[in-house]
């Protein structure tokens, strides 16, 4: 059977329910705590670390996130564990070890305004411009997603889904602020474990355990023309491009996905670092990245096997586990829905699909919560109505949520009109994106940064990712949206592997531009007004009189040894 | 002051728990052969309501 729908009982109608309304409630009970703006937008810096931690976390766990790592492990098997063990574990050692003092430890209250205290206001507005409309375009698609699929699922109207959702989600952030976002995370974070760890329990049993899925993927593989081992091994077949079915070599993997773009999202996003910066003292927001390490690393277990899972059972059953897209392959996409049908019963199946929703509604709220505190802090705060009271910026916090997510409304809307402009608007992003990493690692570790060389270093990295996508082009691509606009002459095996060299190209250009246009520019800020916000001129944060559990060094080498050693078992 | 997660992650899984539970003991034959002939909505109910207790137990202690 292709069933792209699944039935829902009254139970899990219930459960579904019973999530609505704690997430309503959490946003009540905690309206009393919201007094002044940084309540509002920084919890008042007053989380222990464990929820920040698995915050941070959840924040990144969104559903495209869970519904598209399920769909690469079935696409590319336990290769996508690249995006977890290599592209997001050392740069989450590298924030907490490294970054998170500056971060924390100055009077910034978001990233944008850690560039405006370290370099200058151009580098700021560029920055936070592009997050604000970046992260409400981002919820906006979320959104688009979420309707979308319960549309298929369970045939719910693609409107009433957009409204119940962007509902629930004003309705807590608007009360309790970011403390709301959080906590509802942290919900998140369990009912994703809960729902989908006996999913893969039942997979892995109906396929008969581990050393049997490796068997049942050798043709999954062959029949690809791959390698046998390819669905199984991580490392064995990056060798070079061909090889292997994401199209990428392990030079490009490595300094693409895990140097360039994983510092680039997880040290320098707002989204991720502004739960990490709601931490009650340094030394817990230095932990938050680490804490979050460790289930992090084990998340594969949870998203990438079912993936793995049902290409297997897909392939040996003929396709008729996944229904076909398109162009007649499996829907990729199609990989959690279909297994929560097949396996759970109702009641279970209340549980998975709540899941679903909730990581939904919170990678929205992640975002709505990103926005408005860069919009009021960065934005209004700075350009358009300094020097009012606490209060009216708690007001206008408020209000910016409500902005936000009628904005996130009107984006979904286009989305659902016409798909080319979000990938048009996800193209622009990566441009602006692809270099970020480059300023704010100099910044933090060279005094002799200047905001001239940061700003201009900025665009020259921008417009390095614009001629190179004009230049490059994936094999069977036509020029345009996809690149080689200017002139084809770049030839790549996949988008994916296009689109890491593209962040190399554009970190590197950042990177030695900001390095000559600092040289060439007198420094504007003295080595006073720089303490709190470069490496060398800010005295390093105490930890030794913690115990050895609470020390980031010392927990970050482990999770370092543990990501090493996953990478070494799965090769 | 932020109430402590928790008490409300507590409450929620203690409820989930006992909701797949009562599922789980009323069971028709279809649905426990659906997910491979175990009775998962009994066993993993019962394993959130013990989740859902430590929290709370945790919760509690504190004050």
């Amino acid at each position: 059977m292709t069933e792209s729908s699944i039935q829902l009982g009254v139970v899990d109608y219930a459960i579904l329910l019973v999530y609505f309304i704690f997430v309503l409630g959490i946003g009540f009970a905690l309206k009393r705590s919201m007094k002044g703006s940084k309540d509002f937008f920084l919890s008042g810096q007053s989380i222990p670390a464990w929820v920040t931690g698995l915050a941070f976390l959840s924040a990144n766990l969104g559903a495209q996130e869970v519904i598209g790592m399920a769909a690469s492990g079935a696409k590319y098997g336990i290769m996508t564990s690249h995006f977890y063990w290599v592209g997001a574990i050392p740069a989450m050692v590298f924030l907490a070890i490294f970054m998170m003092p500056f971060y924390y430890g100055s009077k910034a209250r978001s990233v944008p305004e850690y560039l405006k205290l370290r370099f200058d206001e151009k580098t700021r507005g560029f920055n936070a411009i592009s997050f604000a409309a970046m992260t409400i375009f981002s919820s906006g698609i979320s959104l688009h997603a979420l309707a979308k699929l319960l549309e298929t699922l369970v045939h719910w109207d693609y409107w009433t889904c957009i409204a119940i959702s962007a509902l629930i989600v004003l309705i807590y952030i608007f009360l309790g602020g970011l403390t709301s976002a959080i906590y509802n995370e942290v919900l998140q974070f369990f009912m994703i474990v809960m729902g989908f760890a006996p999913l893969v329990y039942l997979g892995l049993r109906d396929v008969g355990g581990w050393s049997a899925l490796k068997e049942k993927l050798i043709p999954v593989a062959t029949s690809q023309g791959y390698a046998a081992g390819t669905w199984s091994h991580s490392w064995a077949e990056m060798g070079s491009p061909i090889e292997n079915p994401m199209g990428i070599g392990w030079f490009g993997m490595v300094m693409g996905l895990g140097f360039v773009l994983s510092f680039g999202y997880w040290c320098t996003d707002f989204l991720v670092v502004q739960r990490a910066m709601a931490a009650d003292s340094m030394s817990a927001a230095r932990r938050t990245p680490l804490i979050a390490a460790v289930p992090k690393m084990l998340f594969p277990a949870l998203v990438i096997l079912p993936g793995m899972i049902a290409i297997a059972l897909n392939h040996q059953s003929g396709g008729t586990l996944l229904p076909a897209a398109a162009d007649g392959t499996p829907d990729y996409n199609m990989v959690i829905p279909a297994l929560l049908a097949k396996y759970l019963p109702t009641g279970l199946l209340g549980i998975g699909f709540t899941a679903l929703m909730a990581s939904f509604m919170s990678g929205m709220a992640g975002n709505v919560t990103a926005f408005n505190t860069v919009w009021t802090y960065d934005i209004y705060q700075s350009y358009i109505a300094p020097g009012k009271s606490d209060q009216h910026y708690l007001w206008m916090g408020r209000w910016a949520t409500v902005f936000g997510i009628l904005v996130s409304v009107g984006a979904a809307f286009l989305a659902s009109q016409f798909n080319n402009i979000m990938d048009m608007l996800q193209l622009v992003f990566g441009f602006v994106n692809a270099p970020l990493f480059a300023t704010f690692l100099l910044g933090m570790f060279w005094k002799r940064a200047t905001g001239h060389g940061a700003f201009f270093g900025l665009l020259a990295g921008t417009l390095a990712a614009i001629i190179f996508h004009g230049m490059a082009l994936t094999k069977g691509c036509v020029p345009g949206i996809k690149g080689g606009w200017l002139h084809p002459s770049l030839f790549y095996q996949s988008e994916m592997g296009q689109n890491f060299w593209m962040a190399i190209v554009a970190w590197t250009a950042c990177f030695l531009l900001t390095i000559l246009i600092s040289l060439a520019t007198s420094r504007t800020k003295t080595d006073e007004e720089l303490t709190g916000l470069v490496y060398s001129l800010t005295p390093r944060p105490k930890s030794e009189n913690e115990p050895w559990f609470k020390r980031p060094a010392i927990i970050g080498i482990l999770v370092l040894l543990g990501a090493g050693a996953l990478n070494i078992i799965f090769r | 002051m932020n109430f402590d997660l928790r008490f409300p992650l507590g409450i929620l899984f203690s409820l989930y728990g006992l909701i797949l539970v009562a599922t789980g003991l009323t069971s028709t034959p279809a649905m426990i052969n659906q997910s491979l002939g175990i009775n998962m909505n009994l066993w993993w109910g019962l394993f959130q309501l013990l989740f859902g207790a430590i929290m709370l137990a945790l919760a509690l202690r504190k004050k």
